[in-house]
């Protein structure tokens, strides 16, 4: 692409509709619960009452004896943790952990935690058989809350636990896994002398990514090992690896299959069941089948990480940022792993600061081990900064997006880990943003309004794709990347402009792991992409192919010809088109024309953010309303516009409701109290504006067609934004997420 | 293994008779709470009776002056009789709070009385109108005022063998006018964090003559607060009146922290609610004068 400011482009830039459309609107699509095998048996697994408990014994004898009851498992049937570790070599502790999350061994380590699964004839004799399993349990003292689980007499998860990252290695376990820090310049001195200092502390809450569909998947082992896994994730790869790594098989004996699935937003970057029905069916010989409750999806799948977030952040009298310091503590759950490394990446990402010290710490505690949530670890520490900037700016007198535009990194700018800024567009987000009619509306009385902005860096990985032509000239698009936001359509789209095709003509499917080459999981906001990178190069292969053909048949040179229109022109020529080549394809040497690519692109370029948001707060209930929003994006370019601005909107709303209202509650037994949509308060779509959607689009040159990723950005501003706009409105700085009526209460009466 | 059984008797006394041969059975009214309990693991009926297949258990029935709401009649179904919508719209409008339209197409009000939930939508409304319920049992038959039947969460005091059989509501009183509010953090589709209920009369002078203020989500069953109606009757409903009644109704509260909200909230929003619920029930009673 020679001229990225105005692409001639005939599909990349419409509005065509989705290919899983029809399927998903009428019922149709095989969404995890509702595949079926023949002779299916029905799992169910028995989960640890206790956030915390040794288990001496399992006596599970009563249940196998059960009429029905064909297969029981317990942690005992994993391979041990010794040969695990062998096999695994150095970069065992991943595994280990993912392998103990689907079934505990010798400690539960969070209510919900699974000890056993069985599989009958019907699910509700599996029910009952999960009542005949008798768990010796040593009930251990629990922590849940970050700062206790951090505390010096804090009951220890896991004894192997030796906190990495400080200066001499501690002689003690204890529930913090690793500490990270990111440093440079003075940053005393620099607060010191600062005309504007913002700080304080500030708390977010475990939140749940709230996908619809449950986790559920159907197993099913040959006596000779093949096995097939049918089952919703973001990665069939994924599953496939672990899978086959958890239990000592071999990668190329599992065939894992992609069902439509029905959200993930990071939850389903990870096994939970699928291990499980492998152990059942190889017990049994029958296929064996899967599937959570909503209960057990929020008291054992996996929650963003909670945090604690401490911060100085210091200005000038201009309002030019002279130093930050931050410490931030994200609760891993019960397995270490909470993203401190993004954490501290994002937090201060989007501005020229040139004295920082970012601290985090990775904690654990009897909670479901953490898993990632769009943008894993940025939000709660951005809403932080830009809470802080925030202040600033009021203590300024500034105006907040001004503040912002006067500390914005441009490209080129030393970037969080040290590497330059690539092609970020802070800037024409902030202008874009300061030029919307929303950022000038007058504002009502008892209304407030917030900005933040949120920088996220995407990513690139492994991928294939292949593209093939039917005899008829149309095309099959075949990826290994699951669609989680329309991403069929984008790729169909992107092959069909390299064609010269209509969209109509060109189809994209997601394939099974024998069916195509690795691919890695749909997250990092990589898939229309580094996928799209892949489909774009096996596409082009295609071009190659066709022109060749055309040329041959002309009895010409290959560069002679040129691809236009779905058709090969050539001086003193009749067009050839596909259709017409592909008639053909059976007489010529060559035979089927088709092409694979395969991909692994560094060249990603960051996604970046700015959110507007108007809240009204009642005077009286101190209920938040928000009134309007707008979400403006630097998107590189916009493939399909409607589902990107769907990401944006999708984005917002989960950002929205992780700032008002929706949080993980415990009970004083460390239990869940809240496991249930019906109290676990996500947004309603009556609780939402509309959410207006402004896309920027500075092409990533990376990208044949400039693409930069889109579906984490969104949800990285709005907690920050939604708590400035309460902020202003109620009077009183808000610093504990979610800000539910009764905290918005409590923070205005304790302002007096 | 033991599997609930499920009937769907005919008439009332067939009910009754189910009731007394099955120790353990419980009332099927809209399954919209006793499903939910059972999927769950927390309610294990040996049996299922299920009222909506008796004739004359669904509906709204002139009862002389007043009205008599079948215990079968699922929320939504309320909102098409135009008479009671406008002589009780505050329980109507309470009842039609419940969920959302899916749920409330089962949804009764008898169901959320006898499920005893001290956040339950309906039965402030209920009180603060004077509603009364029919009972029948191996005794036959006796009226309870609704405020009596609530025994704390969980619990109402219905003998073994009894079920509602309708809930009864008086004639709208020459200048009456009710109404029910209730928090929420969301805007639909959750538990009321407090709710209130006021159901007032006002005379021809425009001077109040009556009032029942009743709160729900404050305690641990709904309570009738007479203090706060006392603090109305003979005012204007003006501002110091409702600064009274706010505050006796807020004196009454006994809530707890829980998942939904904190006490100190709770008793905040009590009196707000009843606050805002007597001006929309003054309101009503003035169009009505
Ligand atoms: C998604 C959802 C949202 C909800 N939202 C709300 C809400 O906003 N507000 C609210 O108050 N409630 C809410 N509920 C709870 C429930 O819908 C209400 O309590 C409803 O009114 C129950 O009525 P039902 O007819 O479905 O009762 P059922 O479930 O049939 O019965 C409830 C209990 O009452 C007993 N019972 C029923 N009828 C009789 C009778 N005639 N005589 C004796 N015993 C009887 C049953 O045995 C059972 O113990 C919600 C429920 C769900 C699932």
């Amino acid at each position: 692409m020679n001229d990225m400011s105005a692409p001639p482009y005939k599909v990349v830039g419409t509005r065509p509709v989705r290919p899983d459309g029809v399927d998903k609107v009428t019922g149709k699509a095989v969404f995890g619960p509702d595949f079926a095998a023949s002779g299916m048996l029905h799992g169910a697994v028995l989960r640890s009452p206790h956030p915390h408990a040794r288990i001496r014994a399992i006596d599970t004898s009563k249940a196998a004896a059960l009429p029905g009851v064909r297969a029981v498992v317990t942690g005992a049937d994993f391979p041990t943790l010794e040969s695990l570790t062998m096999a695994l070599g150095e970069s065992s502790g991943d595994v280990l952990d993912i392998a103990r999350n689907c079934m505990a061994l010798d400690k539960a380590l969070y209510e919900g935690h699974a000890v056993a699964a069985v599989a009958a004839t019907s699910t509700l004799i599996a029910r009952e058989a999960l009542q005949l399993i008798a768990v010796d349990y040593e009930v251990l003292p629990h922590v849940i809350g970050i700062e206790e689980a951090m505390a010096a007499d804090a009951p220890v998860l896991h004894d192997t636990l030796f906190t990495k990252g400080l200066d001499a290695t501690p002689d003690k376990p204890s529930n913090v896994a690793t500490r990270f820090v990111m440093a440079n310049g003075d940053v005393e001195s620099a607060l010191a002398g600062a005309a504007a200092v913002a700080s304080g502390r500030f708390t977010t809450a475990p939140v749940h990514q709230g996908y619809i569909e449950p986790h559920a998947c159907v197993a099913s082992v040959n006596a000779d090992g093949q096995t097939q896994i049918w089952a919703s994730s973001q990665g069939a790869f994924m599953i496939r690896s672990l899978t086959a790594t958890i239990l000592g098989m071999p990668i190329s004996d599992i065939r894992v299959t992609p069902l439509e699935i029905g959200g993930g937003f990071g939850g389903k970057t990870t096994v939970y069941l699928e291990p499980v029905a492998v152990l059942l069916s190889r017990k049994c010989g029958l296929p064996v089948r899967l599937v959570m409750t909503r209960d057990e999806v929020f008291r054992a799948s996996g929650p963003a990480p909670g945090s604690v977030v401490d911060l100085r952040i210091g200005a000038d009298k201009d309002g030019k940022l002279v130093a930050a310091d931050i410490e931030f503590r994200n609760s891993a759950g019960a397995f270490p792993g909470s993203s401190v490394h993004a954490t501290a990446m994002c937090s201060l990402a989007c501005y020229r600061i040139a004295n920082f010290r970012v601290t985090g710490w990775d904690v654990v505690s009897n909670m479901p081990s953490s898993a990632a949530y769009r943008a894993p670890g940025a939000p709660p520490v951005v809403f932080a900064v830009e809470s802080a900037l925030d202040e600033i700016a009021m203590q300024l007198g500034l105006d907040p997006i001004d503040l912002r535009l006067r500390n914005a990194v441009r490209p080129g700018d030393p970037g969080p880990m040290g590497m330059p800024h690539g092609p970020v567009a802070l800037v024409e987000c902030l202008e874009a943003a300061k030029a919307h009619p929303h950022w000038t509306a007058p504002l009502a009385p008892r209304h407030g309004r917030g900005v933040a902005a949120g920088f996220w860096p995407n990513y690139g990985g492994q991928s294939t794709a292949t593209v093939s032509v039917a005899e008829d000239g149309t095309i099959t698009v075949v990826t290994g990347s699951p669609d989680i936001g329309g991403s069929r359509a984008s790729m169909a789209m992107m092959a069909a402009e390299v064609l010269g095709l209509p969209y109509e003509a060109v189809r994209c499917i997601v394939a099974d792991t024998a069916s195509i080459g690795f691919s890695m999981v749909t997250g990092g906001s990589r898939t229309t992409f580094a996928t799209g990178k892949a489909v774009v190069e096996a596409s082009e292969a295609v071009v190659a192919t066709l022109r060749a053909r055309a040329a041959a048949i002309w009895g010409i040179e290959d560069d002679a010809v040129t691809w236009q229109g779905g058709a090969a022109q050539a001086a003193g020529q009749e067009p050839l088109t596909i259709k017409a080549i592909a008639a053909k394809a059976g007489q010529s040497a060559g035979g089927t024309i088709a092409a694979e690519a395969t991909v692994n692109p560094l060249d990603y370029a960051a996604g970046l953010a700015v959110h507007i948001c108007d809240t009204e707060v009642d005077p009286e209930t101190r209920q938040v309303r928000v009134a309007r929003y707008t979400a403006v994006q630097d998107v590189g370019r916009a493939i399909h516009p409607s589902y990107v601005e769907g990401q944006m909107q999708g984005g917002a709303v989960q950002g929205i409701g992780w700032a008002l209202n929706e949080g993980y509650v415990h009970d004083a037994g460390g239990r869940v109290a809240n496991a249930g949509f019906l109290d676990y308060r996500m947004p309603v779509a009556s609780d939402l504006p509309m959410i207006d959607t402004v896309m920027i689009e500075v092409p990533n040159p990376a990208h044949p067609f400039g693409v930069k990723g889109v579906g984490e950005a969104p949800i990285v501003p709005p907690l920050g934004a939604v708590a400035n706009a309460v902020s202003r409105a109620a009077g009183v700085r808000l610093r504990d997420l979610p800000m539910s009526p009764d905290r918005v209460h409590a923070a205005i009466a304790a302002k007096g | 293994m033991t599997t609930a059984t499920y009937h769907a008797p005919a008439s009332l006394s067939e009910a009754l008779g189910l009731l007394a041969a099955h120790p353990g059975a419980q009332v099927l009214a809209g399954g919209t709470d006793l499903i939910v309990q059972v999927r769950a693991g927390r309610a294990a009926p040996s049996a299922f009776i299920d009222i909506k297949t008796i004739a004359g258990l669904t509906g709204v029935r002139r009862s002389g002056e007043g009205f008599a709401i079948g215990a079968a009649t699922p929320c939504t179904a309320l909102l098409k009789d135009a008479a009671l919508c406008a002589a009780w719209p505050g329980v109507v409008e309470a009842a039609n709070l419940i969920g959302s339209v899916q749920v409330r197409n089962r949804a009764t009000m008898g169901g959320n009385l006898c499920n005893a939930s001290p956040a339950a939508d309906s039965v402030p409304a209920l009180i603060a109108a004077g509603a009364t319920c029919l009972i029948a049992g191996p005794q036959g038959e006796r009226e309870v005022a609704v405020t009596d039947l609530p025994q704390g969460p969980g619990r109402v005091a219905l003998q073994p063998g009894e079920l509602i059989v309708e809930l009864r509501l008086p004639a709208r009183p020459m200048g009456g006018g009710d109404a029910y509010l209730r928090g929420i953090p969301r805007s639909e589709m959750d538990i009321a964090v407090a709710g209130a209920g006021v159901a007032l009369v006002l005379g021809a002078d425009g001077l109040c003559t009556a009032a029942r203020v009743a709160l729900g989500a404050v305690a641990p069953t709904a309570l009738l607060v007479p203090e706060a109606g006392a603090a109305l009757v003979g005012t204007r409903i003006d501002d110091a009146a409702l600064t009274r009644m706010a505050a006796a109704a807020q004196a009454a509260c006994k809530p707890i922290d829980d998942k939904r909200g904190t006490a100190v909230y709770r008793i905040h929003m009590a009196g707000v609610l009843a606050r805002r619920a007597a001006l929309i029930a003054r309101d009503r009673a003035e169009n009505n004068a």
